[in-house]
């Protein structure tokens, strides 16, 4: 392989791992734009958004009379996968709404320490639901088709190159850049994008407009779980394997992210995503995967001393 | 103090007031909730133990003699039966059977290592969620002195362990400045996140530098502390016990010295008003920096203790969870207070070593009954993180300030200042520029 060839494939990697962070990411910096809280548990409802996806991938067969998913008739895929994607948002985004309700909503006005620890304290109820719900050591996510694992230049361009891609990289970009989209449509084009964004730029200001904002906050959290639940089955489908602390390593990557790219930024956390996802890629090939963390979390703290607005972000004065 | 009203009029007293069940009602009756506190019933079992059998009238007196105190007076006696209990913890538990001397060493070393998290987190109002780093990095220094598979033993430089029991103090120390220095200008919650990130990047580091930490096989034996010619044996959790008692009663001495110190003062100040307190002369990196460092040196004594007393020291006692545990204890106790946090880490101790265990076996029992099948699924052993968590967000949400909070903390979280919390001060941050 040659030095250029590496790169590709170190950037093809990242693509596809980018992705997934930056949709985990994009659920820290909405709820980060609007209240200015560290949504600790936002990884661990993107955990259990791969576990919402893994029952559906291996019940809905069995209902069928089938053992693994990727025995069902072959038309019945992607409806399979698409239903499994709509069951994982939807559940991710009211799980999401239901602990703003119960755990950050009373403590809105405490000072801001005090929703953080509740956050902790919430991702710890999460990762041990994960825990009583799959088992402590990872579990096997189902392939719902073999051609998932093909590789695009070689068995189906015909081109000869050292070079990884399979469908399964590129599908999991085709899956999330329509959600990532979506969002970024949804909070610049319509009213409850700007009452989104209102609340985001002066809470009390868009209350006197007629703003509900007990509603837009709840609705920021449901977008933001509902595009959890969609990494979670994503992150299933790509990894092939689901685990209960999956979300904690994880959501640390997707806040690294979402800083990076300066948070409360939409475009930031997606840029963030992509690059922390290369990052990896390139850490791994350069040094060793067992370091990888290490890196990227050096990466943070680094970023967090020298440039806490990240690349795209605005500085926000402290407030009490 | 508001236990006048009731101490001027006898007859009025009611003989076991409950008023510590009404945890977190209102925060309009800031006075009846600070009765509530210095309440004698739930701790002062001497006085009520004697008047159980007597006449009602007398039984009043009894509790009006104790309300009659000074306030120093009362801390004083229950700090004394405190002390004595712990001094004789070790003839209670052979007295009685209770077979828990192995558990209750780890429970004061985390004890210990809470008094100093309370520093960072209760005195000077930096939230640490990385403090197990620093235990590890006690630990490991004490490792590095005396284990066979250092590479500084191999060398030829081996160190007894009460040198290097200062010496992992000072080494836990220098990282809580190294850390601090570049990180204390962050805000509050990004501090957090840092905090955060140090604490998963020690661990794995001692993962995977095998050639200096023999990795995930861990280190030992561990250097042991002896008394002339004494070792104390792992064996032998006696010993144990009076030296890490007598190591955090030093701790709480020093600590109770800072607290009342001039530093200690600053560190107050700056928790409640950053600007106020820097505008009063306060330099505020120098003041955050020593709260870390030396908050962190506490963890030092508490790593040295926890590897020498287990004889094995690895990567995998100081994750993420330790963290959490000992930020629950500070939490529980009562975020500031000494005392509080003494009581939440004992509590939160004995929870995590000895009664999941207790409670797991009494639920499976539980089960056997007819009706109850259901419960055998309730495993408590795997739910540890879930009654952790739940006890972070019941006390954010009903008792933020903590069982026996100190009064100015209370204060603070109880929004004693609406105003900063209503009137955001800076420009917040935007999701998109609406004005585009």
């Amino acid at each position: 392989m040659t030095w250029y060839e590496t790169a590709i494939q170190i950037l093809l990697i990242g693509l596809a791992n980018g992705a997934i962070i930056a949709l985990v990411a994009l659920g820290y910096t909405l709820v980060y734009g609007i209240i200015e809280l560290i949504n600790f548990a936002h990884g661990d409802v993107f955990m259990l958004g791969t576990m919402m996806s893994l029952t559906m991938m291996t019940w809905v067969p069995s209902l069928l009379g089938v053992r693994r998913a990727s025995q069902i008739p072959e038309p019945l895929i992607p409806l399979l996968v698409i239903g499994t994607l709509l069951v994982a948002m939807v559940a991710c985004a009211l799980l999401n709404m239901t602990i703003e309700r119960l755990a950050y909503r009373p403590l809105r006005r405490a000072p801001r320490l005090a929703p953080l620890i509740s956050a902790i304290g919430v991702s710890f109820i999460l990762v041990n639901l994960g825990l009583h719900w799959k088992g402590a050591s990872p579990v096997d996510f189902p392939s719902p088709h073999p051609s998932l694992n093909t590789d695009i230049f070689r068995d189906i361009l015909r081109i000869t190159t050292p070079i990884f891609f399979t469908v399964k990289d590129l599908f999991v970009i085709l899956l999330a850049a329509p959600l990532m989209i979506g969002l970024s449509l949804f909070v610049t084009r319509t009213r409850l994008g700007k009452a989104m964004r209102a609340t985001a730029q002066d809470r009390e200001a868009a209350a006197m407009m007629g703003i509900d904002i007990n509603q837009t906050i709840a609705l920021t959290f449901l977008l933001g779980g509902a595009l959890a639940g969609a990494a979670g089955l994503i992150f299933g489908l790509y990894n092939n394997t689901a685990w209960y602390l999956q979300g904690f390593r994880g959501g640390l990557l997707a806040f690294t992210a979402a800083v990076l790219g300066g948070v409360g930024n939409l475009q930031g956390a997606f840029l963030g995503g992509l690059l922390i996802g290369v990052i990896a890629a390139a850490s791994d090939f350069l040094f060793d995967p067992r370091w990888t963390q290490a890196v990227v979390f050096g990466m943070l703290i680094l970023i967090l001393v020298f440039k806490p607005t990240g690349l795209l972000g605005e500085a926000t004065p402290e407030r009490a | 103090m508001a236990d006048e009203s009731r101490t001027g009029r006898p007859s009025d007293v009611q003989p076991s007031p409950p008023e510590d069940g009404r945890v977190g009602t209102s925060a309009a009756e800031p006075r009846a909730r600070e009765a509530s506190v210095d309440d004698p019933t739930p701790l002062g079992a001497a006085p009520s133990t004697v008047a159980r059998d007597q006449p009602e009238a007398q039984r009043a007196t009894a509790a009006q003699h104790w309300a009659e105190l000074s306030e120093r007076r009362r801390n004083q006696i229950l700090i004394g039966v405190f002390a004595m209990f712990v001094l004789l913890y070790p003839l209670l538990d052979r007295a009685f059977g209770w077979q828990r001397m192995g558990s209750m060493n780890p429970i004061l070393i985390f004890v210990l290592l809470a008094l100093g998290l309370n520093i960072v987190v209760g005195f000077a109002g930096l939230l640490d969620l990385g403090y197990a780093a620093f235990f590890a990095i006690g630990g490991y220094t004490v490792a590095f002195l005396t284990a066979p598979q250092s590479p500084l033993v191999q060398a030829g430089i081996q160190a007894d362990f009460w040198i290097a029991l200062p010496i992992s103090f000072v080494v836990a120390a220098t990282f809580g400045f190294i850390l601090g220095a570049p990180t204390l200008r962050l805000r509050g919650d990004y501090l957090a996140i840092v905090t955060l990130a140090f604490g998963e990047i020690v661990p794995q580091a001692i993962r995977n530098l095998e050639w200096l930490t023999n990795g995930t096989k861990g280190m030992n034996p561990i250097g042991r502390p002896h008394l002339g010619e004494i070792e104390l044996l792992a064996s032998d959790q006696i010993p144990w016990y009076y030296l890490i008692v007598a190591v955090s009663a030093l701790s709480v001495f020093i600590i109770l010295r800072l607290q009342n110190s001039r530093l200690g003062r600053a560190w107050m100040a700056m928790r409640e008003d950053e600007i106020a307190a820097a505008s009063m002369g306060i330099d505020l990196v120098r003041t955050k920096l020593l709260a870390f460092g030396l908050g962190a040196s506490f963890s030092g004594f508490g790593g040295a203790l926890y590897a020498s007393m287990l004889q094995f020291i690895g990567p995998d006692q100081f994750q993420f969870d330790v963290s959490i545990l000992l930020l629950a204890m500070v939490i529980l106790g009562g975020i500031g207070n000494i005392w509080g946090v003494l009581f939440g880490g004992l509590v939160m101790g004995a929870f995590n070593f000895i009664w999941v265990e207790s409670a797991a076996g009494f639920v499976r029992g539980l089960s056997a009954t007819p009706g109850l099948g259901f419960l055998a699924i309730v495993d408590l052993n795997n739910s540890k993180l879930m009654l952790f968590g739940l006890a972070l967000v019941l006390m954010m949400l009903l008792r933020p300030e903590g069982i026996f909070p100190s009064a100015q903390r209370k204060a603070e979280l109880r929004g004693a200042k609406p105003a900063t919390a209503t009137t955001v001060a800076g420009v917040q941050e935007s999701l998109h520029d609406a004005r585009a």
